[in-house]
C-alpha cells in the first residue's frame, strides 16, 4: 500500500471515466455532508451557550438539507451497486460510503436534538456555566473531521486516533452526569434543567459513537477487516 | 499434495515455438470445487486449461516443461494415452459444437467408441441429459438433429455429451460467452449442481460470473499466476494490487 493508502489505492484510473466520475461525486457529497453536520453541531452548541433561540431554530430547519443529501448519496451508491457491480476496493468504498452517509445523517439528527434542548434551556435561567460541554463538542467536532479526513486519505492512523478520542468523550459524559447528579440532589428545582443538559451530553456522546463508526468503516475499507466490535486500541 | 486436490500443477512452463505462454505455474485444483481462471486476453488462462487434458498436443511446435499430476499421475509421462486423459478430463468450448447428428447420437457417440454396450446407451442418454438439465426439453425429440436446438440448449447438450463419458473433471472455456442471459443463468445453475459430482475448472472473461459460480479464483497476467485465492477474497480484498486493478477495471 502507498503511504497515502486507502483511496490512494485508486490512484490508477478506471478504464471507464464515467465510473471514476461517479465515485468522485460520492466522495464530494460525503465531504459536503460532513461539513453540514459539523456546522449543525457547532451552531446547536452555540445556540445553547449564547442562548440564541433563532440559531437553534435554524439548525432544526436546515436538517432537511442534510437528510436530502444523505438520500442522494445513498441513491448514487445503490445505482453504482446495481449498474457497475463494483468489486474489491470499489466495493469496499461503496459499502463504506453507504454506512458513512447513514452515520452523518444520524449526527445531523442529534444536532437537532441538541438544538431542541437548547430551546427549552433558553426558557429557564442558566443552571451553571458550561465548561465541559463545549470541550466535549470540540472533541466531537474533531472526531467527525478526522474520521472524514481518514476516509478521504485512507489514513488508518487517523482512524485509530478517532477511536481513541471517543474514550475521552465518554469520560467527559460520565463526569457531566456525576456533576449534574449532585445538582439534582441538592436542589430539586434544577432537575428539569439538569436532565436537559444530560441529554445534550448524551447526544454528543452518541455523535462520538457515530464518528467512531465512520473510522471503523475506514479501517474496513483500507484493510478489508471488520473492527467494529473490537475494543478501543491502546494509545 | 492435499487429500482433496485432484490436479496438481508443478512448475509448468509452456511454449508456442520460441514464445513462452506460461511461466513457472504451480497450483492445485480441489476436488468437487469450481475454480475460475481469469485475466486479460493472452494471459495464458485458456492455454493452461488446454494443458490440463493435453489439448495443446494438437498444436504443432508446442512444448511443456514441469509436471501436471492428475490424481497423482503425471499426464505428460510418455506412457500416458492422451485420449484416456481426455475421457477423464472432459471439455466444453466457447461456442456450442454439437455433431451434425441426432440429439441421441450426440450423447452416444463417445460412449459407443469406448465400448459401452448398446443396452446401456438409452439409460446413459437419459442420465446425461438429466444431469445437464436438458432432458425435459428434448426427451420427445431425441431423434431430431441437434442443430435445431437453441444456442443455450446446444451448449447444455455439449455438457451432457461430456458427462456421458463419466469424466472426473470438466474444463469449460468461456462456456457462456455466446449465450443470452437466460441460457447463461441455466448453465451457471448447472455448474452449481455439477460440482457435487465433478471438479470444474472454468475460464471466463465475465468477472461477475467468476464471482457468482466459483469457489476459487486464479488471476493470470502475461503468462504468470498472479494470485490464487478463495473467490470471495479475490473479489472483496485481493492480496495483490495487480489483481485489484484488473477486477476493478483499472488495467492497461
Amino acid at each position: 500500500m502507498t503511504a497515502e493508502g486507502g483511496l490512494a489505492m485508486q490512484e490508477k484510473h478506471h478504464t471507464s471515466l464515467h465510473f471514476e466520475k461517479e465515485l468522485q461525486e460520492i466522495k464530494d457529497g460525503l465531504i459536503y455532508l460532513g461539513v453540514l453536520t459539523e456546522k449543525a453541531i457547532q451552531q446547536a452548541m452555540t445556540s445553547l451557550e449564547a442562548r440564541n433561540a433563532e440559531l437553534a431554530r435554524q439548525v432544526i430547519r436546515e436538517d432537511d438539507a442534510i437528510d436530502r443529501l444523505d438520500s442522494e448519496i445513498e441513491e448514487r451508491c445503490i445505482k453504482i451497486l446495481a449498474l457497475r457491480q463494483p468489486t474489491a476496493i470499489d466495493l469496499r468504498f461503496i459499502t463504506t460510503a453507504i454506512k458513512i452517509t447513514g452515520h452523518l445523517e444520524r449526527i445531523g439528527d442529534m444536532a437537532v436534538n441538541i438544538a431542541e434542548k437548547a430551546l427549552q434551556l433558553i426558557e429557564e435561567p442558566q443552571l451553571k456555566p458550561y465548561i465541559d460541554l463545549p470541550r466535549m463538542a470540540q472533541l466531537v467536532g474533531d472526531m467527525i473531521r478526522n474520521s472524514l479526513d481518514s476516509f478521504i486519505r485512507g489514513d488508518l492512523k487517523l482512524a485509530d486516533q478517532v477511536r481513541r478520542t471517543e474514550q475521552a468523550v465518554d469520560d467527559l459524559n460520565e463526569q457531566i452526569f456525576r456533576e449534574l447528579l449532585t445538582f439534582m440532589m441538592e436542589d430539586s428545582k434544577s432537575i428539569h434543567r439538569s436532565l436537559m443538559i444530560m441529554q445534550v451530553s448524551k447526544n454528543l456522546e452518541r455523535i462520538a459513537d457515530h464518528a467512531k463508526g465512520i473510522a471503523d468503516m475506514v479501517t474496513y475499507m483500507v484493510t478489508g477487516e471488520c473492527v467494529r466490535h473490537r475494543t478501543c486500541p491502546a494509545p | 499434495m492435499a487429500a482433496n486436490d485432484i490436479i496438481r500443477i508443478h512448475r509448468v512452463n509452456f511454449y508456442y515455438g520460441a514464445v513462452r505462454a506460461l511461466t513457472d505455474i504451480s497450483m492445485q485444483f480441489e476436488k468437487n470445487k469450481v475454480t475460475a481462471l481469469i485475466g486479460p486476453s493472452g494471459c495464458g488462462k485458456s492455454t493452461l486449461l488446454r494443458l490440463l487434458n493435453r489439448m495443446n498436443d494438437l498444436i504443432d511446435g508446442t512444448r511443456v516443461e514441469g509436471e501436471i499430476l492428475f490424481e497423482g499421475r503425471n499426464i505428460y509421462a510418455p506412457q500416458v494415452d492422451p485420449v484416456e486423459i481426455r475421457r477423464k478430463i472432459g471439455m466444453v468450448f466457447q461456442k456450442p459444437n454439437p455433431f451434425p447428428k441426432t440429439i441421441y447420437n450426440n450423447i452416444t457417440y463417445g460412449p459407443r467408441l469406448n465400448g459401452v454396450s448398446a443396452a446401456d446407451l438409452p439409460g446413459l442418454v437419459e442420465q446425461s441429459l438429466r444431469q445437464a438439465v436438458l432432458w425435459d426439453e428434448v426427451k420427445d425429440i431425441l431423434d431430431k438433429s441437434a442443430m435445431n436446438l437453441s444456442g443455450g440448449q446446444q451448449q447444455r447438450l455439449c455438457i451432457a455429451r461430456a458427462l456421458a463419458m463419466k469424466p472426473d473433471v470438466l474444463l469449460m472455456d468461456e462456456p457462456t460467452s455466446a449465450l443470452d442471459p437466460i441460457s447463461t443463468a441455466k448453465i451457471e445453475e448447472l455448474v452449481e449442481e455439477l460440482k457435487r459430482h465433478y471438479t470444474i475448472i472454468i475460464v471466463t472473461h465475465n468477472m461477475q460470473q467468476a464471482a457468482r459460480i466459483s469457489d476459487q479464483t486464479a488471476f493470470f497476467y502475461l503468462g504468470n499466476l498472479i494470485e490464487y485465492n478463495k473467490t470471495e477474497k479475490i473479489f472483496t480484498k485481493p492480496d495483490v494490487k495487480q489483481t485489484e486493478d484488473y477486477i476493478t477495471g483499472r488495467f492497461g
